[in-house]
């Protein structure tokens, strides 16, 4: 015996729809198969933890800090600190501005700047950014030493060329994830892209750009103080030098120069965010 | 009636008052630039003279075509393995140092702050956790690679050590800037309310920020991966050390098989990357 | 600007597409220099109906021409052109968070400045007087040279409306213009908009909420209900009767917006009330 059927409600019953329920899913085969990438790795390294966590190891590890010590404040050397200070610091913020100019050329077209922008050159850019991204600094800076002889200029070319990847990216995202009313109402005006995007998009982004741009400059410092090891000028030159003479204590002092270095790079970076998001 | 006009002339606006603070700033920045030029030693001219030229095309002539023997290949592929299970391991002990961090330094999740000022106590102890995390990302990677190469030998466990101590710095402070940039309105509401620390983050912090959480942490990894390759310079083992050995003997053809394959490692995690941002988003 | 729809279905371009409709008008023309308001309850489909007239839409079936062109069979050029002779000012003000509001308001006359002026503009503004005494039509002058974060709701909604002053359009597509605004500043913006558009003789259509407004500014009204074209009359023949109708279900949306209290029916400027009450619609409980 069939019923009749329910009439019709008021107003429609409410149902979740179904994709928020396979992505629950996915979160779970997501999260297993982490955990599973990270297990293989620690077992795939054989790595000696008890070699480190031995009392051997601590001794070995006391001795060797013990020869750091006192560190070497003789003025002479620490002139020579100082002018390699003063030219790691200028790489770093050199190659970080050249970095901004060429990722921003690079994130127009890397990035789809509307939902119905054909982006023809997103994938050809996005490819070229991922070049550069992908070559880590000192690896660019042995190359470019090539081109470029030995000496900062070396350095701050490769800062720029690995950080522009980085930077072309982190603008791309940001421009592609900026909210789109005012670029939909200027477009609806019949605006072309780049004033689109000078009026609308990037009075938007600029925060985040700024704050991107100076986060990496925090990392290019770090970045700079070791690209000397390859011959590439600053700080790293020198502390190359002298730990192959195995001068602990000079090693100390430039040690102690790059960490001072980069706190004050790091604060420096933080207060310009600060004021500029005001 | 005239007054009135006179007044409107009198206060229709004609200059930008922002153009002269504007002006000072292109200034000032031009004025720097100068000397970071001098220091630099920039001279884009000269990567066109003759001799660098000549030393380019010999170079790049050697990179062409990459080494493609089977024996080098198998060698490259089982040490970028190791490079990546390097990055790996060594970001998943930097979370474990970067998350407690993280939930013991955020503003956004302190109750002391929600009625104005923070408590001195509390915010004594967030500042601490932020230096600490500072220090731990100002010391490169590298400085501790080595000390760790002197106590435990070659091998992948400095390396891996290494990348935790800096990306765990990196990760925590990182994290607590994306807590605090977002919007803490929710949070706000849920702490108002009497909900505890760990719920306001799970219900109120944490879904707003996890795609962006999410996507710095893979961007890491990225880098770690990066890191372990510079680590491996020093003796940490994997793609690094391999590459240093081949460019010192010169073999242009290795280098270039290798930083494609590098080239290929970091796009197929920027496809991961992506993917997961899709899926959380 | 003539504005004409033909037999549109449109839907809203994030909709799965067997969804249903959420626009489906018949027929709707605007003569050049003619003044529509377009009242309805929420999810009425009023803003698809603005997007679908500036082309910002593109409709699944039939024709939308301005001045007798339509923008979808045109080249990307001719596009941009037509574009540039209408304004859409959105719901939400669309204007960047830290961006002045000389700068967000000069931007409407983008269309009619040369890529230089434009790019000249962003250092320094090219017409300060001209940004001023469009702000001045909505009583926004000090605040010329303010941030447009800085700004109350109200004001930024003002600004989004003071742009449209600047631009070179004889076609505004206006959205829900005083939903922020409190009944004397919403009396003052919309008396400023009408004012204008009837001097300088530009089309005008506006979506409202505020049924009393629409009555004693437009001289023409359209119904839109559920996608659908209630009604399209000179505003001396709408009756209570079509104004219930239009709202049924939704009368809590019924706005008085020019004084009067929430609960008081929207009365026609003039009109007596009607003796004999109306029956209720049917309603289908569960």
């Amino acid at each position: 015996m069939s019923r009749p059927p329910p009439p019709p409600a008021a107003n429609p019953v409410y149902r979740l729809p179904p994709p928020l329920f396979n992505a629950r899913c996915w979160a779970c085969w997501f999260s297993l198969v982490l955990i599973a990438l990270v297990g293989v790795s620690f077992v795939s390294l054989d790595l000696q933890w008890s070699a480190f966590l031995s009392a051997e190891a601590a001794r070995s590890m006391g001795r060797f800090i013990g020869e750091f010590f006192p560190p070497d404040v003789s003025s002479g050397f620490l002139t020579k600190v100082l002018k390699g200070t003063v030219e790691t610091l200028a790489m770093s913020a050199l190659g970080t501005v050249l970095a901004a100019v060429a990722g921003l050329v690079l994130a127009l077209p890397a990035s789809r700047l509307h939902a119905g922008d054909a982006a023809w050159l997103r994938s050809p850019a996005r490819l070229l950014l991922n070049a550069l991204r992908s070559i880590p600094e000192l690896v660019w800076a042995a190359l470019l030493l090539i081109s470029a002889g030995l000496g900062p200029f070396a350095g701050t070319l490769a800062l720029a060329c690995h950080t522009s990847g980085v930077l072309g990216r982190l603008y791309a995202e940001a421009i592609e994830n900026a909210p789109p009313g005012p670029g939909f109402a200027l477009r609806a005006q019949g605006i072309g892209g780049i004033r689109v995007f000078l009026y609308a998009t990037l009075p938007q982004v600029l925060p985040q750009l700024v704050s991107y741009t100076l986060y990496r400059w925090e990392n290019n410092i770090r970045a700079a103080a070791v690209l000397g090891v390859v011959g590439a000028g600053g700080l790293g030159q020198l502390l190359a030098f002298h730990m192959g003479l195995f001068h602990m204590n000079k090693t100390a002092t430039i040690l102690g120069a790059m960490v001072l270095l980069v706190v004050l790079v790091d604060a420096l970076s933080y207060g310009l965010r600060r004021v500029m998001t005001r | 009636m005239i007054v009135g006009v006179i007044r409107e002339i009198r206060d229709r606006p004609k200059r930008d008052p922002a153009w002269l603070a504007r002006v000072f700033w292109i200034g000032v920045g031009l004025v720097l630039l100068w000397p970071l030029l001098v220091a630099t030693e920039f001279r884009p001219l000269a990567l066109f003279d003759a001799q660098s030229r000549e030393s380019t095309r010999r170079f790049l002539s050697a990179m062409l075509p990459p080494a493609t023997n089977g024996e080098f290949l198998w060698l490259v592929l089982r040490e970028a393995w190791r490079t990546v299970a390097i990055a790996t391991a060594g970001i998943a002990l930097a979370l474990l140092v970067a998350i407690p961090a993280t939930l013991l330094s955020v503003r956004v999740l302190s109750v002391s702050a929600l009625s104005g000022r923070m408590a001195p106590a509390a915010f004594a102890c967030r500042q601490l956790i932020r230096w600490a995390l500072i220090l731990l990302r100002s010391i490169p990677e590298l400085i501790w690679a080595l000390v760790f190469v002197r106590v435990v030998g070659l091998g992948p466990t400095s390396g891996v050590l290494a990348i935790a101590l800096t990306y765990g710095g990196m990760l925590g402070k990182v994290y607590g800037e994306i807590l605090e940039s977002g919007d803490s309105h929710v949070a706000l509401t849920l702490l108002r309310n009497g909900s505890g620390r760990l719920q306001t983050f799970l219900y109120g912090v944490l879904p707003q920020n996890a795609a962006e959480l999410t996507s710095y942490t893979v961007y890491r990894w990225e880098c770690a991966i990066r890191s372990s390759v510079v680590l491996g310079f020093v003796g940490a083992g994997g793609l690094g050390q391999q590459l240093d050995s081949s460019m010192k003997m010169f073999a242009g053809a290795e280098v270039c098989t290798m930083l494609l394959v590098f080239v290929a490692l970091v796009g197929f995690a920027d496809y991961v990357s992506s993917w997961l941002r899709r899926q959380l988003g | 600007m003539r504005l004409e729809l033909e037999r549109i279905e449109a839907r809203h371009p994030a909709a799965r597409p067997e969804s249903p409709a959420a626009l489906s008008i018949q027929a709707l023309t605007l003569a050049a220099g003619e003044q529509v308001a377009v009242i309805g309850p929420s999810g009425a489909g009023k803003t698809t109906l603005l997007e679908v007239a500036a082309g910002a839409i593109r409709p699944k079936a039939g024709e939308v021409r301005l001045d007798g062109q339509d923008p979808w069979a045109l080249g990307s050029r001719g596009q941009q052109r037509l574009r540039g002779r209408l304004f859409l000012a959105p719901q939400v003000p669309p204007l960047p968070p830290r961006q002045r509001v000389v700068t967000a308001v000069l931007a409407g006359r983008l269309p009619a400045m040369s890529l230089w002026s434009s790019l000249r503009s962003l250092f320094y503004p090219v017409d300060i007087p001209a940004a001023h005494a469009a702000l001045e039509a909505f009583d926004l002058g000090d605040k010329l040279f303010e941030r447009v974060d800085r700004l109350s709701g109200g004001e930024r909604q003002r600004v989004g409306l003071a742009r449209g002053l600047l631009t070179p359009a004889s076609l505004w597509l206006i959205d829900e213009p005083l939903s922020s605004l409190d009944p004397s500043r919403a009396r003052q913006a919309l008396g400023s908009l009408v004012e204008v558009a009837r001097a300088r003789g530009i089309t005008l259509l506006v979506t409202l909420h505020q049924v009393d407004a629409a009555l004693a500014n437009f001289s023409r009204i359209v119904g839109l209900r559920d996608g659908t074209m209630a009604f399209d009359l000179p505003v001396g023949e709408v009756t209570n009767d079509h104004l219930k109708r239009l709202y049924a279900q939704f009368e809590d949306e019924l706005i008085p917006a020019l004084g009067g209290s929430a609960t008081a029916e929207p009365t026609l400027p003039g009109a007596e009330r009607p003796t004999v009450s109306v029956a209720p619609p049917a309603m289908h409980c569960r």
